[in-house]
């Protein structure tokens, strides 16, 4: 079994999954013209979960999350976030985008903006959080991820591991109540990987509603409270990591996790 | 691998090597001489012919230029006057012409009395335009760029200062507008307001609001007719109004073009292909004459904005696929990014879209805008007096028959000091916007 990368204890005091939905998806298909790519997609997520989706590469883990806040448009079923249901209704979509926090394999920083504007820019903008406050908002969370003296930099100047966690103090000066991390670890070299994963437990320690698309198995394992396996487009299985780990039933996961652990 | 008994099959270093000073022929002008100069035989040879060649040139043409003859008020007078000085039959230029005619090359036919005013417009627009293009200066500045049109327009056309006044009013209406039902009502209901009340307002009241305030006030500069406007003058007016009202209109047909909204997106793209295919000279012809046909009879519609017109259409279309570049070069993620934020549109298209697409442009941005202003020089077909045209009339007249290269040389000249200033912009701006976000 591969490590935790990360090997502080993970505090789960506050790690509470309340009875409150906060992403209902029911029945639903996606095709990307005529291919199938999501099938038949049934997952409720609990306010407080943090769920690790895995699974191998096409397989649609990202089309799955970037369905949440619609960088993708679904054909099929309904996806509810926060009790608002995603329709063409452009008012919900970026009310339910300014509630969801994302965070991207590539980061997506802003290079023309500094680090500190790239975390002002949606709260002063969505918002209408006056710049002051934005700022003051923009250089706690930087804090929190560790890099409050870089706050004046652009990005072009930070590692891949510093970019990745401004990306994550950005989502989070927008105070989302959910967030959605596609493969954050995957581009970047095996030193920073730590750093990331560090700033996502101190998150999940806090409670945030987490779904995360990744393959690092420590996390999953110290983190989530739910992990699910995709192949070709379908849920083919969802467990907590112990039994998902230890006893997976199907011959899919068996195969996905003899590949991915077994040395 | 194959054994090898000699080598060292282990290693630890144990002095550590300090840097050296390079070698003499590495550094200073040695080095640079050997390297571009004389690294090769062929780059030798290369070399000196280059250097023959342009001393040649030089040669030829440099004591033409300094033995030039500035005081004289005929072709005959200044022959008579290089034969006296320089020797019987040796001909050097003759730039005469330029001092006894450039007033007519710089004004046209501006009446000579308000020659102050195309001058001072140009620096009421420098000082305007400053804010905008050096970020680093006050940004109290910009409200007096708002004002500017207002200023610059009395000052080239005069008139009563009231009539660009109340036209102006018409967009402080629409604003106000904007910001008025923006805040109480839906953003689209605020758009259409924005644009349908000014409207309104420039057909019905607009009139009776200058007429009203010339009244009370009568305040402005003598008229002057476009049709008296020439030279110089001509050329940076049509050049410069065209510049600046072409690169909004690009940026707008470049964002429809890549729209997905299918009628903006294909009316954007015959506007852009159907102007870019024909050439300016035959949309220059249709605004002198075609135009007339449409508009109702007895309409007195300057045939001055006419040409600012077609020539801003024309700009518009090649800057829209410069910029379009631009957009698509920029990574998906981007976009992603701003739409994940919960940015609509036009805020993801204002903060994080455009600032990037426009700085990839910039180059092709300023080459098209230099195009355009060398391009002005067309309107001397359609019976304007630009700088070539006026050269043709000064041809023309008995004094200065026979005068070629000196004309030219300083209308080339002139135009190269406004081009080389607009590209060295450019080259400041790149490298400004490149420091720090590599
Ligand atoms: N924009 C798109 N257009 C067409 N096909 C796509 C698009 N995006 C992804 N796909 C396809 O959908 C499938 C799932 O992709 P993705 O969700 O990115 O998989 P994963 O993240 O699990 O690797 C892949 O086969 C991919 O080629
Ligand atoms: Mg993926």
């Amino acid at each position: 079994m591969s490590e935790l990368a990360s090997n502080r204890p993970v505090n789960s005091a506050a790690m509470q999954i309340s009875d409150e939905v906060a992403i209902q998806i029911s029945a639903m298909n996606k095709w990307f013209g005529t291919f199938h790519v999501l099938r038949d997609i049934n997952l409720t997520v609990y306010r407080g979960e943090r769920i690790v989706i895995c699974g191998p590469s096409g397989s649609g883990k990202s089309t799955l999350i970037r369905c949440i806040n619609r960088l993708e448009e679904h054909q099929q079923g309904t996806i509810m976030v926060d009790g608002t249901e995603l329709s063409s209704d452009l008012k919900n979509i970026d009310r339910i985008r300014s509630e969801v926090g994302m965070v991207f394999q590539h980061f997506n920083l802003f290079p023309h903006l500094t680090i500190l504007e790239n975390c002002t820019l949606a709260p002063i903008w969505v918002r209408k959080t006056p710049k002051k406050e934005a700022e003051e908002v923009a250089m706690h969370f930087l804090q929190k991820v560790k890099i409050p003296e870089q706050a004046n930099k652009y990005p072009g100047q930070l590692s891949g591991g510093q970019q990745q966690r401004v990306a994550i103090a950005r989502s989070l000066c927008m105070k989302p109540r959910i967030m959605l991390f596609d493969e954050p670890t995957s581009a970047l070299d095996p030193e920073m990987i730590k750093e990331v994963l560090d700033t996502m437990i101190e998150l999940a320690e806090e409670g945030m509603t987490m779904l995360c698309v990744t393959h690092e198995m420590g996390f999953a394992q110290a983190v989530a409270n739910r992990v699910i396996f995709m192949d070709q487009g379908q849920i083919v299985e969802q467990n907590e990591p112990r039994e998902f780990f230890n006893n997976p039933q199907s011959d899919r996961t068996k195969l996905f996790l003899s590949q991915i652990l077994g040395h | 691998m194959t054994d090898a008994p000699d080598r060292e099959q282990s290693y630890v270093r144990t002095a550590m090597l300090p840097p050296q000073t390079a070698p003499s022929t590495q550094v200073g002008a040695v080095r640079w001489v050997h390297e571009n100069l004389l690294s090769s035989w062929l780059n030798a040879i290369l070399t000196i012919l280059s250097v023959y060649f342009v001393w040649t040139i030089v040669s030829s043409i440099y004591p033409w230029l300094a033995n030039s003859v500035w005081d004289a008020t005929s072709l005959t007078d200044c022959r008579a006057k290089m034969d006296e000085r320089l020797g019987e039959g040796v001909r050097a230029a003759c730039f005469a012409v330029i001092s006894d005619r450039w007033q007519q090359l710089v004004f046209g036919f501006y009446p000579q009395n308000g020659y102050w005013r195309p001058p001072t417009a140009l620096f009421v627009f420098l000082i305007a335009i400053a804010p905008v293009l050096f970020t680093q200066l006050p940004r109290k500045l910009l409200w007096f760029t708002m004002i500017a049109p207002i200023l610059i327009f009395t000052l080239l056309w005069g008139g009563s200062i009231w009539a660009p006044i109340s036209v102006a009013l018409g967009f402080v209406i629409g604003f106000i507008a904007y910001r008025v039902i923006g805040s109480r009502f839906s953003a689209l209901l605020a758009v259409l307001a924005a644009i349908i009340l000014p409207i309104l307002y420039w057909f019905t009241l607009s009139g009776t609001v200058n007429a009203a305030l010339t009244a009370i006030a009568p305040k402005g500069l003598p008229y002057v007719e476009s049709k008296d406007f020439g030279g110089f003058t001509l050329s940076i007016v049509i050049g410069l109004t065209s510049i600046m009202l072409s690169l909004p209109l690009g940026i707008l047909l470049a964002l429809g073009r890549q729209s997905n909204l299918f009628i903006i997106n294909k009316v954007s793209v015959v506007f852009i292909e159907v102007i870019r295919g024909v050439p300016l000279i035959v949309w220059l012809f249709t605004a002198q004459l075609l135009l007339n046909y449409f508009l109702p009879k007895g309409t007195n519609f300057d045939l001055m904005l006419r040409v600012i017109i077609m020539v801003t259409l024309f700009s518009s279309a090649y800057i829209a696929e410069v910029i379009r570049g631009g957009l698509a070069a920029l990574p998906k993620g981007q976009y992603e990014a701003a739409d994940a934020l919960g940015l609509d549109y036009w805020k993801s298209m204002r903060l994080i879209v455009l600032p990037q697409a426009l700085r990839i442009s910039i180059p092709g941005i300023v080459s098209s805008f230099i195009g355009l202003f060398k391009d002005t020089t067309l309107v001397a077909f359609i019976g304007m007096y630009d700088p070539i045209g006026l050269t043709s009339s000064i041809r023309a007249s008995t004094d200065w028959n026979g005068v070629y290269w000196e004309l030219y040389i300083f209308v080339g000249l002139i135009f190269f000091i406004f081009c080389f200033s607009m590209s060295r912009y450019s080259m400041y701006l790149e490298r400004k916007l490149h420091r720090g976000n590599r």
